[in-house]
């Protein structure tokens, strides 16, 4: 009697379990609202194989799950299941014909792209940046709400050559701001991240000789501390008056940062979804023909004016040819709608939407698929 | 009454028969010829017995060896990173094991980072987990005593991932004044020196310790809790007869009695605040600097340290590294086990 009882507790609470985690998952479709790119005229062959699997970079996670979404709607009973255990994961069991395609913060390796070819059937896997993530440098400074920097600064900053917030340094790049005499408290990430080598691989690019620290998933600036996570690192920041650190747009935004505007040599930028735009159309393209592997180099080091050069680029890697006829059906659905209808969702989740001549470059490749 | 005693006793020789117990002792009277003889043509063992033997016995040889299957994939999976690694592995405070090429590791920071804040940890809890036990098993009248120990057990339910966010979020700007007051009245003293992380970020030493003893404080409670219910009453009644208070019949019969006990529930605490991962990860401030013996500063324990790595483990020679650090990691908490295992057996009393 006793354990019916509880069983039936028990029971209930599942059932309210259910019932909560159903009203949950609910109202998340209506996502392409506020469509930055505005294609979804673009025609999507839905059909193949039901369930494509894939696998890779959890820096792109969110926006993957923003793509699914969308790819849901077009071509209803269609799903991707991606699983998010970082980039080496994902090339290796893309490399090992696990996944149906993988996600990585960078290209292919030499040996890499051998196996990834035996992988297509002899025919060459191809990068496709789908998903570009900018990196903002949010700071907290009372008094100081827009704030200037250049490359080289920002890496005297993260490696301990420049510690008060009044240094000429600075100060020579905010004429007019008055600058307090506080130290600066670097905040960088304590786990590892592909943020972190970005944003080390930028400071490297754009810092003409400041940065000598080198990159890596692991933060080398020998200054400040770690906070773990994103989240981690904003809400520490934002707490700290005189914090500053790198971080994902969104997270910066959650936690109400200030962001620096980067000087890249012809004025001071902001980081917005146009100048990122800009910078990942200025981007010099490494690959050749449809195979879009990007010269990161080329953004970072941009002095175009108005292209915001700090952002993360993520591949998602796919055989050219030499799936099955079903799973490249659904392998082209899938990324024609992360080209056209995902990015519109993107800017919300904390991404960057490609610009449009990039994107038509995207849809040629997509198209290529065999 | 006497004769009812006497007439339990063959009641008593047979459950002991029964037991398995040789049947040596001669029964008084009444002696049961049809059990004696099966006992003497079969050897006494049971179905039931056998099973529950053999269940018994499974389970024991079971974790054993799980924990050498644990400990021999800990070295197999470390040697070649450790054989990879350009510096001391025991005496290196460096740790950058990005390129696989030229890893420098070490634990020493790790190591002292993870002792420093579990033993301040258990430095906190241990006094108030006495206190606690004490009162509920000695002064709080029974009616109470009962739910406020379900209160506090309660505490080991709470996720750890809770307690990082709460000491993060809440106690970490509580405790900003406290940690600024002490470095500048007692920074003279190495352990409150100011330390290389920045005190108004929260992620000390002392701020991880505070969080960790209430996190280790249920387990050390409830254990000792228990031992001290278990203090013989006729000790108790004795010590009350020859005239004692309260405190004096805690000192003289409940303390000497559970003190084995206690401090074995307080490794056990011990065990749990070096295993501490999520909660550390949250609120550690991580460092370049080395470790400088301060409260104040920031740093990485062992499960922390690897907790923040783990999504990015895509080179088994990079993550062998940081299954070298659980390796010693496992050897430490295994000797703090050990070390509460040998003060248990070194006292007779509790048994």
């Amino acid at each position: 009697m006793k354990t019916k009882r509880h069983g039936a507790v028990i029971g209930l609470i599942a059932a309210g379990a259910l019932l909560l985690t159903a009203c949950g998952s609910d109202n998340n479709a209506p996502a392409g609202g506020s469509a930055a790119t505005g294609t979804s005229s673009t025609p999507v062959e839905c059909g193949g194989k039901s369930k494509l699997n894939a696998e890779g970079s959890t820096a792109q996670k969110n926006a993957i799950d923003t793509f699914i979404q969308a790819y849901q709607q077009r071509c209803p009973g269609s799903d991707v299941a991606y699983n998010a255990s970082g980039s080496g994961a994902g090339v290796k069991n893309f490399n090992g014909g696990q996944v149906d395609f993988g996600g990585s913060d960078s290209p292919l390796k030499a040996d890499e792209v051998t196996k990834a070819a035996e992988r297509c059937q002899g025919n060459p896997a191809w990068h496709l940046p789908l998903v570009f993530g900018p990196v903002a440098i949010g700071y907290k400074l009372e008094g100081v709400t827009d704030l200037v920097l250049n490359g080289e600064v920002t890496a005297k900053i993260f490696n301990g050559a420049v510690k008060k917030w009044n240094d000429p340094a600075i100060a020579a790049l905010n004429s007019g701001a008055s600058l307090p005499d506080k130290d600066i408290k670097v905040v960088y990430r304590s786990d590892e991240s592909g943020t972190t080598d970005n944003f080390q691989l930028y400071l490297q690019a754009a810092s003409k000789g400041a940065w000598t620290q080198g990159a890596g998933k692991q933060f080398k600036g020998g200054v400040g501390e770690g906070k773990e996570k994103s989240a981690g690192v904003a809400q520490a920041a934002g707490s700290v008056d005189g914090a500053i650190t790198y971080v994902e747009l969104s997270s910066a935004q959650d936690n109400k940062l200030s962001m620096a505007r980067i000087d890249t040599g012809s004025g001071p930028v902001e980081l917005t979804t146009e100048t990122v735009g800009k910078a990942i159309d200025g981007a010099t393209v490494k690959g050749s023909g449809n195979d879009i592997v990007l010269d990161l180099n080329s953004i970072y080091a941009t002095t175009a004016s108005g292209a915001y050069p700090l952002l993360l680029a993520t591949y998602e890697i796919v055989c050219s040819k030499g799936y099955d006829a079903d799973t490249a059906k659904a392998v082209k659905a899938f990324l024609t709608v992360a080209a056209t209808d995902g990015q519109a969702g993107l800017a919300d989740a904390g991404y960057a939407p490609v610009p449009k001549p990039f994107q038509d470059k995207l849809l040629t490749a997509i198209k290529a698929i065999a | 009454m006497n004769e009812r005693i006497v007439a339990k006793r063959p009641a008593d020789t047979d459950t002991g028969a029964r037991r398995g117990v040789p049947a040596a002792r001669p029964a008084p009277e009444a002696p049961i010829p049809p059990t004696t003889e099966a006992e003497k043509k079969a050897p006494h063992v049971r179905p039931g017995d056998r099973i529950f033997r053999g269940l018994a016995t499974g389970s024991g040889v079971f974790i054993v060896v799980l924990i050498g299957a644990i400990g021999l994939f800990l070295l197999i999976q470390a040697i070649p990173s450790l054989a990879l690694d350009k510096v001391n592995f025991l005496t290196s405070r460096e740790w950058s094991t990005g390129d696989v090429n030229n890893m420098r590791y070490g634990i020493l920071d790790l190591l002292l980072v993870t002792v420093v804040s579990s033993a301040f940890a258990l430095l906190i809890a241990m006094p108030i987990a006495l206190g606690i036990a004490l009162f509920l098993t000695q002064y709080a009248p029974r009616r109470l005593a009962r739910p406020f120990a379900y209160v506090i057990d309660l505490l080991a339910a709470v996720p750890s991932i809770i307690y990082g966010l709460w000491g993060l979020f809440v106690l970490g700007p509580v405790l900003t004044p406290i940690g600024q007051w002490l470095t500048s009245t007692l920074g003279f003293i190495p352990l409150f020196a100011e330390g290389n992380v920045s005190i108004e970020f929260g992620g000390t030493i002392f701020t991880a310790g505070i969080v960790l003893a209430v996190m280790i404080l249920p387990i050390i409670t409830a254990v000792t809790r228990e031992v001290f219910d278990r203090t013989p009453p006729a000790h108790v009644e004795g010590a009350i007869a020859l005239g004692a208070t309260k405190w004096e019949v805690v000192r003289t019969t409940v303390l000497p009695f559970g003190k084995a006990g206690y401090v074995s529930a307080s490794m056990l605490g011990l065990g749990r605040a070096l295993g501490e991962t999520i909660a550390l990860t949250i609120i550690l401030s991580a460092t370049g600097t080395a470790f400088g013996w301060s409260l104040f500063d920031g740093g990485a324990t062992f499960a922390s340290k690897i907790a923040l790595a783990a999504p990015e483990f895509n080179d088994p020679r990079s993550a062998g590294a940081y299954i070298a650090a659980g390796l010693v990691l496992f050897v430490l908490t295994f000797l703090v086990n050990a070390a509460a295992r040998s003060i248990v057996a070194g006292h007779k009393e509790y048994e």
